[in-house]
């Protein structure tokens, strides 16, 4: 059984088509990387994907179940979003951030409770971000709000975790942190889909690839296999080569830079 | 704080130009509960449930309801500038006050229309910005009450103009400014139900109400329907609002003021929040209200005296405040 699946789907806006045709499937344990240059519309996709914006043509299915068919409170316990690191307009506490995070296994009229704490601070001890329990969120720093976010998503308790560019404004260590978490949580079963614009991670932390460019997508499968030279060059629109280092890993460079030198 | 409230309330009702004693009004108020009216002094009687209580009442549940409107509108459209007033409840029932006055209607009547030219202004815009897709819900829910809010307030000097400059023309403006002098004994208890009605969805959604702060996608991705929630809070804010700003008249200062305070106390969680903001907007009022009928032989409207106290304490807190908003 698939944790989340999409057929054929089209998405964007009335009038304002941003992808078609898209295909994919999630299994447990699995961390999908979603790649593609700047505007192709892996926001969009997530969004659909989410179903926070309606799907212009196929289906989503989440644990074989059409999301259409579902309602607020059910997705958000089967799949979880963590948003690119932001401000929150009031100064909320980093706790009472994560404890939101519980709100979809309450009633629609109920706050959280004891229990509903209890999990919000094992997701910040999870992520080893307790101590900034009582701090305001507006007062932390970006890595540590994306660590944040992570937590709130972990309380959420679904099986499927969808991040946007969880790497994005984050510094080099705070990347490998926030990428080796990400890591821990599918070896513990959880499906993660997460974009970024660095292949190396899609290199470095995905059981599987999925390339979008023009709309759709250009290819899908395992990293190695499909992130070949070619494809990035022609996706991304500049000359990048693969290599393999003797560490065992692939990375990215760009062979502009080896021929001019 | 909620004792203080109640200290608070005590001493004001001791305040004014017949000066009672702490003692008397416990004594009144026992004899009052026992039933045994007629053996306390009648003119003390007199002064006390037919004008002080009533009035003192009336300010605690007017602070209270504009601080939670306030409270609310604020986290709704994300905005820690925000005032009740943003989708034109007080321009709307200034309207419906004036158009009262100008038609000479008795008392209750006036009331009723300010409480409708309230509510109606609200219904119009949140119509209209349903009406209009396409764009942010939220940007043209905002435009659509700057704008229609505009259009009162031209209506309202249209009606000035119209209005009989001697008697009509100062009741109205008078009424802008806002003021508790007019308060009848009965004023609280029929506004009292329009308030409750309104904050029962209040403190139920006062958890979802933190949610609703990250917008739209975000509170959808956690769980909750944030479109029709907005509704209903919208729906909740704007009668209490209006009803209240029906027997006071317009006062600015309390729904934008008083949350900001409240946060920058107990911090921005709707749980602590909506409970601390109304406290504080309550005990707010009280003061300048006793302040408005003992300053001097006239009485001062409030919209004046909420601004002259509320913004040197904003002002104060703001510097001094530890945290941010």
């Amino acid at each position: 059984m698939s944790v989340l699946r999409a057929e054929g789907l089209g998405f964007g806006y009335p009038r304002f088509p941003v992808g078609r045709a898209v295909d994919l499937t999630l299994q447990a344990g699995e961390i999908m990387c979603l790649l593609g240059p700047n505007g192709c519309g892996k926001t969009t996709l997530f969004k659909t994907l989410l179903g926070l914006i309606p799907r212009q043509a196929g289906r989503v299915l989440v644990d074989d179940r059409d999301i259409l068919s579902l309602d607020r409170r059910h997705i958000a316990r089967a799949m979880a979003y963590v948003p690119q690191a932001h401000a929150t307009v009031f100064p909320y506490a980093v706790g009472d951030m994560v404890l939101m995070g519980r709100t979809s296994h309450r009633g629609t009229f109920s706050g959280p409770t004891r229990e509903d704490r209890d999990r919000a601070t094992a997701a910040l001890a999870q992520l080893g971000i307790d101590d900034l329990s009582e701090r305001d969120y507006t007062q932390i720093s970006g890595g540590q709000r994306q660590l944040v976010l992570i937590a709130r998503a972990l309380a959420q308790d679904a099986q499927l975790i969808v991040m946007d560019e969880p790497t994005a404004s984050l510094d080099f260590g705070n990347q490998i942190l926030v990428l080796n978490e990400v890591r821990k949580l599918a070896a513990a079963g959880l499906g993660v889909v997460l974009s970024t614009h660095n292949p190396d991670h899609a290199f470095t932390y995905a059981t599987s690839v999925h390339l979008l460019g023009d709309g759709t997508t250009q290819a899908a499968g395992h990293p190695i296999e499909v992130l070949t030279p070619e494809v990035l060059s022609r996706v991304y629109g500049a000359p990048i080569a693969v290599e393999r280092l003797p560490s065992g890993y692939n990375v990215c460079v760009p062979t502009s830079l080896a021929s001019a030198s | 704080m909620a004792a203080g409230l109640l200290l608070l309330t005590l001493l004001a009702i001791t305040v004014g130009p017949y000066p009672v004693s702490v003692v008397q009004v416990l004594d009144a108020l026992l004899d009052y509960a026992g039933g045994s009216v007629g053996e306390t002094d009648a003119q003390l009687e007199t002064v006390l449930f037919s004008v002080r209580i009533p009035r003192v009442l009336a300010a605690l549940l007017v602070g209270a309801a504009l601080a939670a409107a306030g409270t609310v509108y604020q986290g709704l459209f994300r905005n820690p500038l925000v005032s009740p007033d943003i989708l034109g409840v007080s321009t709307g029932a200034g309207l419906g006050a004036a158009v009262g006055i100008l038609m000479s209607m008795p008392v209750v009547v006036t009331q009723g229309f300010a409480f409708a030219g309230g509510l109606g202004t609200v219904a119009l815009v949140y119509a209209v910005a349903t009406a209009v897709r396409g764009h942010d819900p939220m940007l043209v829910l905002v435009l659509a009450g700057v704008v229609l809010g505009a259009l009162a307030g031209a209506c309202i000097s249209l009606v000035k103009i119209l209005a009989d400059p001697y008697d009509q023309l100062p009741a109205i403006t008078f009424w802008l400014l806002g003021s508790l002098a007019g308060t009848q004994p009965g004023d609280v208890w029929s506004v009292l139900p329009f308030v409750a009605v309104g904050l029962v969805p209040l403190v139920l959604l006062r958890w979802q109400m933190n949610l609703m702060t990250l917008g739209d996608e975000e509170a959808t991705a956690l769980g909750i329907d944030p479109r029709r929630l907005r509704v209903l809070l919208v729906a909740a804010a704007t009668l209490m609002t209006a009803s209240v700003v029906a027997i006071s008249g317009v006062v600015g200062w309390v729904g934008l003021v008083m949350p900001h305070i409240a946060r920058l106390v107990v911090g921005p969680n709707f749980d602590r929040l909506l409970p601390a903001a109304m406290i504080m907007g309550a005990g707010f009022l009280l003061i300048v209200d006793t302040i408005a009928r003992t300053m001097a032989a006239t009485e001062t409207p409030l919209g004046i005296l909420t601004a002259f106290v509320g913004a040197p304490v904003f002002l104060w807190l703001l510097a001094t405040g530890r945290r941010s908003w």
